[in-house]
């Protein structure tokens, strides 16, 4: 099972997620994902240790999976916060705003 | 843990007794409320200042008729967001007309401050490095109220009538 | 409506100030994200699925154009362009930074308006009914009341941290559109047998996790002890109310637990201590708030426009759209307009920010600048001359605000569901697009007539799932969305909870089943009846067989 680090941006609140070089990215695309416990572990300190120091909020670790080779959240609520508002795909990250 | 009072940083020379753990020859005393409810004459007959320690669930009333042999009541906040020893304080300084020190101790920041002075607190034992700083922010916050309560701020209405 | 005073300007703009401290001192790790969140919310900031929500308080619903422009100017610098109703009469946007927080507070104070208490658990906006002032069958003004208890809720030192929050509704008509029975506190003024004004006062109402319909606990309160009287039920309250379990910490619990009487008791001997104190309103204070909401200078006009009947002969949409919007005003010559912001196909409540300032511009030209904010998430222009309401209606359509739907079954209340609620366990507005889309024609909808249709993506309900005549709550089976129907709510004076029909549906099952439902109270209803009476007439049984019927939902 694949996990990522996703949380939202203190300062402005947007989603970011984790990437593999420890930098937070805004696309969901652009982090690879914790393929075992350990390596999921890690990323969550690294994510911790953000949220102690005002950079980021809320980080948590999801599951994610390829489908049709796009990176996505198993979860409805978190594919939902990678993207945007299903009602508006003018809007957020499925729109590049 | 520093000890606020009237603005700045005081010394406190009361003891705090947990329990059933053994009283001090002299000096001023801050028992449980069971502890005050089990020993109330043997306290009440100190040379020195007695004050009780109420949890956020005990009911103030249980103190209404002992008002006079207390010199501070503490309120105790065991996370911030347990509101209820404000109201507690209300009751004690309006309700009951108690004059002694009321004393904040638990989870007390900068930020809830004015609001527990508002009620009536005059004492405020405050996580801090700078209580006296604390307070300064937290008083100057504000200068207008529309509620009136027993720490003499005149409210709106009071200043619209003037 | 109500200016604020050198005091009220005052308190505004310091709050805006010391928030800005707080989020200086989060930003600089002076204070944790624990400690800062109660700090946020009761200035209206959420943390949502994607960035941070500010919710801003339009008290009891009413709302200047200039105001109404500033919100589009802060939707357009510091949102996405638009904005959207709430079924508590506020306004939220889903895209704020907290470090424009400050700023856009400043904004806000600069045009009488805030955050503060919108959320957290503290005393909430008071809401009131949406024609107050000019409805026709109104007893008193609720908005007078209103104004008196947000300034008394407004930082109340002693009701900050309460066990859940607090919300009250004031209705002054013996019509309650502000579903008074479902609040914590519920005021119903009216005036007793010697004349007096005066308040019922219900208790204990609420929606959410269980719900309750609220009781009377006083049959009469003058109005000059509102504010102890409500001291005395939040003082019982924060004493009192569950701290274990925030499921059971609302009020309505308290009362349901303590029983009426026993809480009641409490209540008027908390009330028999303070009630001659500082609190007692003074009649002055009343007065000096009551010449805020003097009427405005209408003209002498006869009870029905000549030009306005004619356009309804000479155009056969208008008269279908001023059928269903307009509302009778207590002023001849005069109409309340409903301004739908639930199109056909759309979000319930959204609004741009070019139609905020449509709507700021017709306010000015047609209604004395002046607009409220509904429970069912729209508009209304409450003093519009009927000679002026086609030249308003020809605006309207311009700006896409034009549709016929109100009371109708494509007006549905919905709250923001998963598409944007860090709560909701399903999506709501999905739904409301549907459900409306299926049913767009209008004389179809007429045809059916008025039926209220609520839609909430998890049990806090702030879609007043309960309460709709059709209710949908959604819940999360096994990362599918589901969807339970309820019948039989109502929100009315004779408020009623509704009750789950059977099973669940999915997305498209659930538009089919309530299009069967209404297909069955149609070939049902006798003469008149509204769908509401049909259901309480015959019960759930021939709707539950229409939902069901040749479905294979029902997993």
């Amino acid at each position: 099972m694949s996990q990522i680090v996703i949380a939202n941006r203190l300062r402005d609140g947007l989603v970011v997620f984790l990437g593999n070089e420890k930098q937070w990215v805004v696309q969901v695309q652009d982090c690879s994902p914790a393929s075992d416990e350990t390596h999921a572990a890690e990323l969550l300190a690294v994510a911790e240790a953000a949220e102690a120091n005002q950079e980021i909020v809320g980080a948590s670790l999801i599951e994610v999976e390829m489908r049709e080779g796009v990176l996505t959240p198993i979860k409805m609520r978190e594919a939902i916060r990678a993207l945007g508002p299903t009602i508006r795909k003018d809007l957020g990250k499925q729109a590049g705003n | 843990m520093a000890l606020l009072k009237g603005g700045k940083s005081v010394d406190d020379a009361w003891q705090r007794i947990d329990g059933d753990e053994v009283l001090p020859e002299t000096g001023p005393v801050v028992v449980d409320l069971s502890r005050w409810q089990q020993d109330r004459e043997s306290l009440i007959a100190r040379a020195d200042a007695v004050g009780v320690r109420l949890q956020s669930d005990d009911d103030p009333e249980s103190l209404a008729g002992d008002l006079d042999h207390l010199t501070l009541i503490a309120l105790d906040f065991p996370g911030f967001k347990d509101g209820r020893a404000y109201s507690s304080a209300r009751v004690l300084r309006e309700r009951h007309a108690f004059k002694g020190e009321l004393r904040a101790v638990g989870d007390v920041l900068l930020e809830h401050l004015l609001f527990m002075h508002r009620c009536g607190f005059d004492a405020f034992e405050i996580q801090s490095d700078d209580p006296e700083r604390d307070w300064q922010i937290a008083v100057d916050d504000f200068d207008v109220w529309y509620q009136p309560t027993a720490d003499g701020r005149p409210t709106a209405l009071q200043r619209r009538s003037s | 409506m109500y200016r604020y005073d050198e005091f009220d300007q005052a308190l505004v703009t310091q709050r805006a100030k010391q928030f800005a401290r707080q989020v200086e001192r989060r930003l600089a790790g002076e204070l944790t994200e624990d400690q800062f969140l109660p700090l946020r919310l009761k200035n209206g900031l959420y943390l949502q699925l994607h960035a941070y929500m500010l919710r801003i308080n339009v008290p009891y619903g009413v709302l200047s154009s200039r105001q109404l422009r500033k919100l589009a100017h802060i939707a357009r610098t510091y949102d996405k362009d638009y904005g959207h109703w709430t079924t508590r009469q506020n306004m939220q946007f889903n895209w704020i930074r907290l470090e424009d927080m400050p700023e856009i507070l400043l904004e806000l104070a600069s045009v009488e308006m805030h955050g503060i208490q919108s959320s957290g658990n503290c005393i909430r906006n008071t809401t009131a009914d949406e024609y107050a002032g000019v409805a026709a069958d109104e007893v008193e003004d609720p908005r007078v009341y209103c104004e008196i208890i947000r300034q008394w809720s407004s930082l109340h030192p002693e009701f900050s941290y309460l066990p859940r929050k607090f919300k009250i509704a004031v209705t002054g008509s013996d019509n309650d559109r502000a579903a008074v029975k479902v609040h914590d506190i519920g005021l119903r003024l009216y005036r007793n047998e010697a004349g007096e004004a005066g308040f019922e006062v219900f208790v204990g109402g609420g929606l959410g996790r269980t719900p309750f319909v609220g009781e009377s606990i006083r049959a009469f309160l003058p109005t000059r002890d509102l504010l102890s009287y409500c001291e005395a039920i939040l003082r019982i309250y924060n004493q009192l109310g569950r701290r274990d379990n925030k499921y059971k910490a609302r009020i309505k619990i308290l009362v349901h637990e303590m029983g009426l009487d026993e809480f009641g008791r409490q209540v008027e001997e908390e009330w028999e201590r303070i009630r001659e104190g500082a609190l007692t309103l003074p009649d002055e204070e009343i007065e000096r708030i009551r010449t805020h909401f003097e009427p405005p200078p209408y003209e002498s006009l006869p009870a029905e426009s000549a030009a306005y009947l004619a356009k309804r002969t000479q155009n056969q949409d208008f008269a279908t759209w001023a059928d269903q919007q307009l509302a009778d005003h207590k002023q001849p010559g005069y109409a309340i307009v409903n301004v739908s912001c639930t199109p056909i196909g759309r979000a319930p409540g959204d609004i741009s920010s070019g139609q905020m300032e449509v709507m700021a511009d017709l306010a000015d030209r047609f209604s004395f600048g002046e607009l409220r904010v509904t429970h069912n998430q729209n508009l209304v222009l409450t003093d519009v001359r009927q000679e002026d309401v086609f030249t308003l209606w020809e605006a309207l359509i311009s700006a896409g605000l034009a549709t016929a739907n109100h009371g109708l079954i494509s007006d549905t209340i919905c709250c923001p569901g998963l598409d944007y609620c860090s709560l909701a366990n399903a999506r709501s507005i999905p739904l409301a697009e549907k459900l409306s889309a299926r049913v767009a024609d209008t004389s179809r909808q007429q045809e059916i007539g008025e039926i209220y249709v609520n839609m909430s993506g998890c049990i806090n309900a702030c879609g007043h799932h309960h309460v709709g005549n059709i209710g949908i709550v959604g819940v999360d089976k096994k990362n599918s969305e589901l969807y339970q129907l309820m019948l039989g709510g109502s929100a009315e004076a004779d408020a009623s909870l509704g009750k789950i029909l059977g099973p669940g549906f999915d997305e498209d099952g659930i538009i089919d089943a309530i299009e069967r439902i209404v297909d069955a109270y149609v070939s049902l209803r006798e003469d008149g009846e509204r769908f509401i009476e049909t259901y309480r007439r015959l019960g759930p049984a021939p709707f539950k067989e229409a939902a069901y019927d040749g479905t294979t939902q029902g997993r």
